[in-house]
């Protein structure tokens, strides 16, 4: 997702949920939030991670201050 | 380190052992009710052609014949929604193209049509007599060919993703993707040796003793019933409610017992088929899946091509890595590159590194998960890479990867930071194991050691407890058991219950009956099936405690409960005593839990092989495998070991003789068990196993998954033992005998001939 963010692999953001960090970002970074959701929820193949553990709740988990998160691809397994 | 555990660490006989072994478990081909009809599905004998035209009237006319479908049967739906599949989503016109071709085929073997009939035979017999005018097109079968320019395309709609933005190239790419940490340049600029080596991986199948099968039944309601041999009942449910254009509510789906998945058994093939037939015919149809077919038509593992590039300071610092992954997709994109390219350095802390990858779609079937998919192909590679860089700088190979090994708080390629994780003390058991410690000996031997990795992931799950009378429980789930999950399930809820784990009845249902339950894939179920049945517990706590203070007359906070005894104010009660009373003190006692959790720990697993290599015809023999595997908690240990052993033993055969023989035109020619060279128990020593566990934090018990990962490093393993054993560095999958004897006539090269 650098090529939405002039070439920024990380950014230091607001929001209290991800569903406000992903909406700050995106004022930001206009494209931001197309990229990532399907209408309101997280695409599918999108997972976010929080402090390094995947968050099952998507854009409703809460942030904890100063946390670290990535939007990493849905892992799959067999 | 379970003697804190009375059940957890034991190793009980499995809840589904006798029926296993006397035959009566039921699998779906032993399905049978009144008025069955038998379905056959005829498929290409192309690996790709324009369908022109299908005339099914002297198949609909023959004697027996009930029903034929085409694509056509299928509702008009929108084919850009996306089917969720439980762990990952594709399009509903891919899901849907590949259970019934539209206007093309795309591999040999791809579904065209179907019948139903009053048996298999006459069903077969039918097929035969349906008249599809093709237009073959040119195939394209490997994805380096695929990539080229101007190679034939397989959707002429597929416009590739570039780093995540669709672009308007049409091309047989369907993405690429990066990962990137560091500054790649500047890593390589400090290393003073760098290896750099292309590798190939063939297709492989994950190999299910078990065909496919569907049977259903649409009722004359409108609700269909379906009977099938699935990894997850839900994705059954969803997916053909999708393809059909149904509600999910509409849709029952029974598991039966599998006789194999591996990661194979998660797509849809002919649950929507079988139903569909069913409507047209008011009957219930069956349709199971010739071998040839499961060969031809569902989902192998991908073939890959593979170049990674490491570089290290001479102390053995690895300080940059670079990869570039193309994996074939098989006929509709998917292919597992994502997960290869976020575990292929997970074992490092390497400060730059960069990975390219690309899902190429192809002229062979829709690729499926396989063990952890995608992983085995990128270890192959960087742990072959390792090897020689261990050698080339003078360090043991298990020492630089200790130097160098990925540690609670590594940055991933991908970006998160690992959790607490067990790579060092897999490496460290490996280097301290007697296998490692022991003299290899003798002429044209090698012994070769790898290590990988493999996420777990969550997903939701549910569980229910019924407390009986006589003080047993009834546990009711959603997992299919494809490795003893029955019963490393039901031991969660003993150890909570304080009772035996034979006192706990586990049953798999259908999707009526119990809450959503995942996949039984990506290592998931004994941590997450297995915590939904932690919970229940719980809640059966919560309410035993409720009514030994009924006959207590105390509050139910005062009831203490430990290892099954209920107690308060000197009062002393057991489980199986207050189970007798539960009528009494309030009716039936049903524990219930539905989670979604976060927290699954990821797995190492190391193999460490010695092989001996007959020069006179290239045959390989594995002289001893020890495989090594950080577990978390091993709730079960046998069937731990079972899980390592059965791992390993796939990835020998992935090694070692497994491939997709391809015809240039696309046909594949070894689709039968006797000429897909499997390993069987001849082939293989005792696979001994060393269980690590280091608990992960993010489980009541400790439970990381065990089913994965220790498919990731014997193929590399291998390969290392083999390369020592002859001087001679291999970088093709299989490492058959023919490959061998070639590698040893062009001895004195710097790598193996193409």
């Amino acid at each position: 997702m650098r090529n939405l963010t002039d070439g920024r692999a990380e950014l230091e953001v607001e929001g209290a949920t991800i569903r406000q960090l992903v909406a700050n970002i995106d004022a930001q970074y206009p494209g931001f939030a197309a990229r990532l959701l399907d209408q309101d929820r997280l695409r599918l193949n999108v997972s976010v991670a929080i402090d390094g553990e995947v968050a099952p709740l998507g854009l409703l988990e809460t942030v904890p201050p100063a946390a670290e998160v990535h939007f990493i691809a849905a892992i799959r397994g067999g | 380190m379970s003697t804190q555990y009375s059940v957890i660490g034991t190793r009980p006989i499995r809840h589904d052992g006798a029926d296993k072994v006397t035959g009566r478990a039921l699998y779906g081909a032993d399905v049978q009710m009144a008025g069955l009809l038998h379905g056959f599905i005829l498929r290409s004998p192309h690996a790709h052609a324009r369908i022109l035209s299908i005339d099914t009237s002297k198949a609909a006319a023959f004697p027996g014949v009930k029903a034929v479908i085409t694509t056509h049967d299928f509702p008009a739906v929108d084919g850009n929604k996306m089917v969720d599949l439980g762990e990952g989503d594709t399009p509903l016109s891919y899901a849907r193209g590949n259970v019934l071709a539209g206007d093309k085929v795309l591999y040999r073997g791809h579904a065209v049509a179907a019948v139903a009939a009053v048996n298999a035979h006459v069903a077969e017999e039918a097929a035969g007599l349906i008249e599809v005018v093709y237009e073959v097109l040119p195939c394209v079968l490997h994805a380096v060919d695929a990539m080229r320019s101007g190679a034939p395309l397989l959707h002429e709609d597929l416009r590739t993703t570039e780093l995540g933005e669709a672009t308007t190239t049409i091309s047989n790419i369907a993405q690429h993707i990066r990962q990137s940490k560091g500054d790649i340049e500047a890593g390589f600029a400090l290393a003073d040796v760098i290896v750099e080596r292309e590798f190939h991986t063939s297709t492989v199948h994950q190999g299910y003793i078990e065909p496919h099968n569907a049977t259903a039944l649409w009722n004359n309601d409108g609700r269909i019933s379906i009977w099938c041999s699935t990894q997850g009942s839900f994705v059954v449910r969803d997916c053909t409610a999708a393809i059909l254009d149904i509600p999910v509510s509409q849709i029952k789906v029974t598991p039966m017992e599998i006789g194999g998945g591996f990661g194979g058994k998660i797509p849809v093939y002919l649950e929507p088929v079988a139903a569909l037939l069913s409507k047209k015919t008011g009957r219930p149809v069956k349709i199971v899946m010739p071998r040839q077919a499961v060969f031809e038509a569902t989902g192998p593992t991908p073939g890959s091509y593979m170049k990674v590039k490491v570089g290290a300071k001479k102390d053995g610092s690895i300080v940059a890595a670079q990869a570039y992954l193309a994996f074939e997709a098989g006929a509709y994109p998917g292919a597992m590159v994502v997960p290869a390219s976020m575990t292929v350095f997970a074992a490092y802390d390497i400060a730059n590194a960069l990975v390219d990858g690309y899902d190429v779609v192809v002229n062979k079937p829709s690729t499926a998960a396989y063990r952890a998919p995608g992983a085995p192909n990128a270890a192959f590679a960087m742990e072959s890479v390792v090897d020689e860089l261990a050698l080339k700088l003078g360090i043991d190979p298990l020492d630089l990867r200790l130097r160098n090994a990925a540690k609670e708080g590594t940055r991933r390629v991908d970006g998160p930071r690992f959790p607490r994780i067990g790579c060092v003390e897999v490496l460290e058991a490996m280097k301290n194991s007697p296998h490692y410690q022991s003299p290899l000996g003798g002429p044209n031997r090698g012994r070769g050691v790898a290590i990988g990795f493999w996420f777990n992931i969550g997903l939701p799950s549910s569980c229910t407890l019924n407390v009986c009378a006589d003080g047993n429980v009834n546990l009711i789930e959603g997992s299919t058991d494809i490795g003893g999950s029955r019963a490393s399930i039901a031991m969660q809820a003993a150890e909570v219950l304080g009772l035996a784990a034979e006192e706990i009845h586990p049953t798999v249902v259908d999707t009526d009956s119990i809450g959503y339950t995942g996949v039984t894939g990506g290592s998931r179920t004994t941590f997450a099936t297995g915590w939904a049945a932690y919970e229940a517990a719980q809640d059966v706590v919560r309410q035993m405690k409720e009514r030994a203070a009924k006959l207590w007359d105390v509050k139910p906070e005062a009831v203490e409960a430990s290892g099954g005894v209920y107690k308060s104010n000197g009062n002393s009660i057991g489980f199986k005593e207050l189970a007798g009373r539960i009528a009494e003190t309030g009716g039936p006692v049903v524990g219930r839990a539905a989670v979604n959790p976060r927290g699954a720990g990821g797995s190492f697993a190391g193999s460490i092989v010695d092989v001996e290599i007959d020069p006179e015809t290239g045959k390989t023999t594995i002289l001893r495998f020890t495989c090594v595997q950080d577990v978390g908690r091993a709730i079960h240990p046998a069937y731990v070991e079972g899980q390592m052993q059965g791992g390993s033993v796939q990835g020998i055969g992935w090694a070692l003789n497994e491939e997709y023989f391809m015809s240039p035109d696309g046909r594949m020619m070894n689709s039968s068990f006797l000429d897909y060279r499997m390993p069987t128990a001849l082939d293989v020593p005792m696979i001994e196993t060393i269980i690590v566990e280091v608990p992960n934090p993010g489980h009541p018990f400790g439970v990381r998954g065990v089913g994965e990962a220790n498919i990731v490093p014997p193929q590399a393993a291998i390969a290392n033992a083999m390369s020592h054993a002859t001087g001679t560095r291999f970088t093709r999958l299989p490492m058959s005998p023919p490959a061998v004897m070639e590698a040893i006539w062009c001895q004195g090269s710097s790598s193996q001939p193409s």
